[in-house]
């Protein structure tokens, strides 16, 4: 008995030993060794600045957090809006329902702004303080994160007017006191110059390479440039007609003697880009001899083409990395990629008839004649003959072609009576006269009043539309490049600094290059150049590339051409091509097929200017809407922050 | 079973001491009513389109308490009692709100203890006086006279008019935004402001039901250059049976 106690014992102790053992041998390691386990789940700040790979794959994060007001991967919605468009989606009705915007409309996030500008902050004081860096990785990271601040600043400032300016990371020491972290709105002028000065100090530090697309490169500092000083001195010269948008300190409104100064830079950051210093940017054009539509495809290939020599910084989207939802949303119904998901945006007859003949003047489409009866087209397409080419490049009209396909746009059948017969489900068979055959008696595209993802005003969006085979599913998505600078616009910019200097030969000269490219080939004079002329020529050189609400914005026009009064076919025919001209619902226009068996004019088209029955609101811009509000909660954070005019 | 029952009622007696706990503040119970008003003429705007702004200091963060004007120029707030400030801010309202030296709006002072009736004393550039009006059946025009009253005259400060309008709807609800017809008379072209006189056909063909209903709403409105907001005379109901 007690032997074998022993034994147990003895066994006890050594496994007592051997346990002691293990343990303490892992204490004969190292301190330092033992505790300082290199984590691999983050790399050190370090780490990332010895790397070229690591510090681009961090400023890659700061590319994709910038922010666009229209963007290919805001959601189709942020290209609709402003009568440009229909929504043809229920949820979305509201866009052509409400009777205004509040006046917090268009704003960012602003806490999540200034996070963006920390990022961009610390980026550049690391970046400058790395050591495992070569000389010209360093300088240009540096002067891309510049960018790119620069160009957020824009995009604040436009939205808001002056904002804080913040150039370091604030730091809080944890004190209690916040009072050296509340920094008030700068100026508007500061905020224009403030970029206009980075995009000078960087544009030699960034590379002069047309084929440097989705990166900065002098082009786009350049562009940068142009645009804000454009913007600055229209916002001088124009903002003297509403003197109740400014504010007393500045933060709102610039000084109407500064316009001449920065229309001045901008035609000289446009010509920088122009005169070629920037590598060869010039407008992708159809060559010689090309018909009407070969134009129009050009012009649509502008926004599909990665290797554009026009485009000079874009978003880009591959497979693999993000892609987007645009020809998802907006492809149309019949031969969508993914059923049901189809036709959102579908461009109003505002802008359609915006696009002018080829002989620079402005008429609505022909529907009637002047005794009121419709006038009887041969084909679909021919009410759209003799336009500007850039209308059926950035429009997908009725009989127009996608993938191959044939748009089937049309409302019904007219009787020679005048009587429409039509359905309320797309491609519906039915008898057009009592007892005769079922036919289609509309189209399997729309349009048809409350049927969402079908037209409901006649036209598909074609501009960014990807005709890649699988490019509107929703697992593969599309590639389409959002462009955000392009030589096409500084040439409008250039022509419209020329114009506001009194230089109109000038201006007619840059208005012409881009009026050529899309067949409109007999030039304007110096003396056809107006105003006028200059917002038209953006408004459908631009369409849904995000620009169009800043000029209306910038110029002061946007009182003038949302002014909440509902907008009469009378309204919609005439004094296109006016500035002024209000614009506050939009149209359609609807195609119908005209049915007389007896009669030449059989299945010949006649055309119908169509309200959709769900627009029942009018846009109403107010004066407060200029500046969209900051918000209550953060004024509250620091009251230095002073209120927009006008709210 | 006997025991269960014990325990769900002490759980019961517990929760329901959890309850006795006092809310934070009663609900606010007192209300600022009142009107905006000329020398003891209200003064009529677009309902929602005239703002104010409420401030209340002393609990830390300071937010504005913001409502707007009814088209009669009335307003009604439910507040707690306690210190109030009232400002309407700039730009907004067809009338003059005071300043201070630095051109922001003048605040009002309100000490609330128990409902109260405050009118807002304001100078409105102009005043829509002794509007009228008629209905024609055998063209179912609206037509409508009134006197457009030039109040602010310092030369300084003074607006003139951009348009005058006669807004026709089938409900009270009437103005630029709210109309099945309405008609403008540029600035330019009234020759005599003491008499204007504006007419609109209404559209029975397309509003029926306004045809049966049998009856209008009209008001007739100022607009001044560089004003967002129209001052209006009061809704009238016009009879067309």
């Amino acid at each position: 008995m007690k032997k074998v106690k022993n034994i147990y014992m003895k066994k006890r102790l050594s496994i007592l030993i051997i346990a002691i053992f293990m343990v303490t041998a892992w204490g004969c390691e190292k301190d330092s060794e033992f505790l300082d386990v290199q984590p691999n789940t983050f790399l050190t700040v370090d780490q990332v600045f010895s790397d070229p790979k690591l510090a681009l794959s961090a400023i890659g994060d700061l590319y994709n957090r910038q922010v666009d007001f229209s963007g290919l991967d805001n959601g189709w919605a942020s290209f609709t809006d402003f009568s440009e468009s229909f929504p043809s989606e229920n949820g979305s009705a509201y866009y052509v329902q409400r009777t205004g915007w509040g006046y917090d409309s268009w704003g960012l996030d602003w806490y999540g702004s200034y996070q963006y500008i920390r990022d961009i902050n610390l980026y550049m004081q690391r970046d400058s303080a790395s050591t495992g860096l070569s000389d010209d990785d360093r300088k240009r990271f540096y002067a891309e994160a510049r960018f790119l601040r620069a160009n957020f600043y824009f995009e604040m400032v436009k939205r808001y007017g002056g904002v804080p300016l913040v150039l370091m990371p604030l730091e809080y020491d944890y004190s209690g006191h916040v009072k050296d972290l509340q920094l008030p709105r700068s100026k508007e002028a500061d905020m224009y110059d403030f970029i206009i000065s980075e995009a000078e100090t960087i544009k030699d530090i960034l590379p002069t390479d047309i084929n440097e697309k989705s990166r900065a490169s002098k082009g786009a500092a350049l562009a940068m440039e142009c645009r804000a000083a454009l913007y600055a001195g229209s916002i001088a010269k124009y903002g003297a007609t509403t003197p109740a948008v400014s504010l007393p300190g500045g933060e709102v409104g610039i000084p109407a003697s500064r316009a001449n100064d920065y229309y001045t830079i901008a035609l000289r950051a446009a010509k920088e880009i122009i005169d070629g210093n920037t590598g060869g940017y010039k407008l992708k054009t159809a060559p010689d001899g090309s018909t009407m539509s070969q134009l129009s495809d050009n012009f649509a290939n502008v926004f599909l083409d990665k290797a554009s020599p026009e485009t000079i910084w874009f978003e880009d989207f591959q497979q693999g990395g993000k892609t987007h939802a645009f020809t998802t949303n907006d492809q149309p119904y019949s031969f969508s990629d993914e059923g049901g998901d189809a036709g959102r945006l579908d461009p109003s007859l505002n802008l359609a008839e915006n696009f002018e003949k080829t002989d620079n003047t402005f008429a609505p489409f022909t529907t009637t004649t002047g005794s009121g009866a419709p006038v009887i087209y041969n084909d679909v397409q021919d009410i759209f003959a003799d336009r500007d080419a850039r209308l059926a490049g950035t429009i997908l009209l009725p009989g127009g072609k996608f993938k191959g396909q044939t748009v089937d746009i049309w409302a019904g059948y007219r009787l020679p009576d005048g009587s429409i017969v039509t359905s309320d489900e797309a491609g519906h068979l039915k008898p057009i006269v009592p007892g005769g055959q079922p036919v289609q008696v509309v189209g399997k595209d729309g349009p048809i009043n409350g049927l969402e993802l079908r037209t409901q005003s006649g036209f598909y969006i074609r501009k960014y539309l990807d005709p890649t085979v699988g490019s509107g599913r929703r697992g593969q998505g599309s590639e389409v490049a959002f462009i955000r600078y392009r030589f096409g616009e500084v040439l409008l910019n250039a022509a419209e600094a020329s114009f506001e200097l009194g230089d109109n030969a000038t201006a007619s000269m840059y208005l012409n290059m881009v009026r050529a490219r899309a067949g409109l080939t007999s030039p304007l004079t110096a003396g056809q150049i107006t105003f006028d002329r200059i917002v038209h020529e953006r408004k459908v050189e631009l369409a849904f590339e995000g620009l169009y609400f800043y000029d209306m914005k910038r110029w002061r026009l946007a009182t003038y051409r949302w002014d909440g009064v509902p907008t009469t076919l009378a309204d919609l025919k005439t004094n296109i091509g006016t500035a002024k001209k209000h614009s506050t619902q939009p149209w359609g226009l609807w195609p119908y097929k005209q049915y007389d068996p007896a009669n030449p004019d059989n299945v010949k088209w006649v055309y119908k200017e169509t309200l959709p029955a769900l627009v029942t609101g009018v846009n109403r811009f107010l004066l407060g809407n200029y500046y969209t509000k900051i918000p209550d909660g953060s004024i509250a954070n620091n009251p230095l922050l002073v209120r927009q005019p006008n709210q | 079973m006997k025991n269960c029952f014990r325990y769900i009622l002490l759980i019961a007696v517990i929760a329901s001491f959890a309850s006795c706990e006092k809310d934070n503040y009663t609900a606010p119970g007192s209300f600022l009513t009142g009107a905006l008003t000329y020398k003891g003429d209200t003064i009529r705007v677009e309902r929602n389109q005239v703002p104010y702004q409420l401030y209340q200091y002393g609990f830390g963060a300071v937010g504005p308490i913001s409502g707007t004007f009814a088209q009669d120029g009335s307003y009604s707030q439910v507040l707690f009692n306690g210190n109030y400030k009232l400002i309407i801010p700039n730009g907004q309202g067809p009338f003059m709100w005071k300043q201070d030296a630095s051109g922001n709006p003048d605040s009002l002072s309100i000490t609330m203890s128990g409902s109260q009736n405050l009118t807002l004393e304001v100078t409105p550039f102009y005043m829509v006086r002794n509007a009228q009006f008629g209905y024609s059946a055998s063209d179912s025009m609206v037509t409508a006279t009134f006197k457009a009253e030039k109040i602010v005259t310092d030369p300084d400060m003074m607006k003139d008019i951009e348009r005058v309008s006669l807004y026709v709807n089938n409900t009270e609800f009437t103005s630029g935004g709210d109309n099945i017809a309405f008609t403008n008379m540029a600035g330019g072209d009234i020759t005599n402001p003491d008499n204007i006189t504006l007419s609109v056909r209404v559209p029975f063909e397309t509003n029926l039901s306004t045809f049966t209903q049998g009856n209008l709403y009209a008001r007739v409105g100022i607009k001044m250059v560089n004003v967002e907001d129209m001052i209006f005379s009061d809704v009238e109901i016009v009879s067309i049976k």
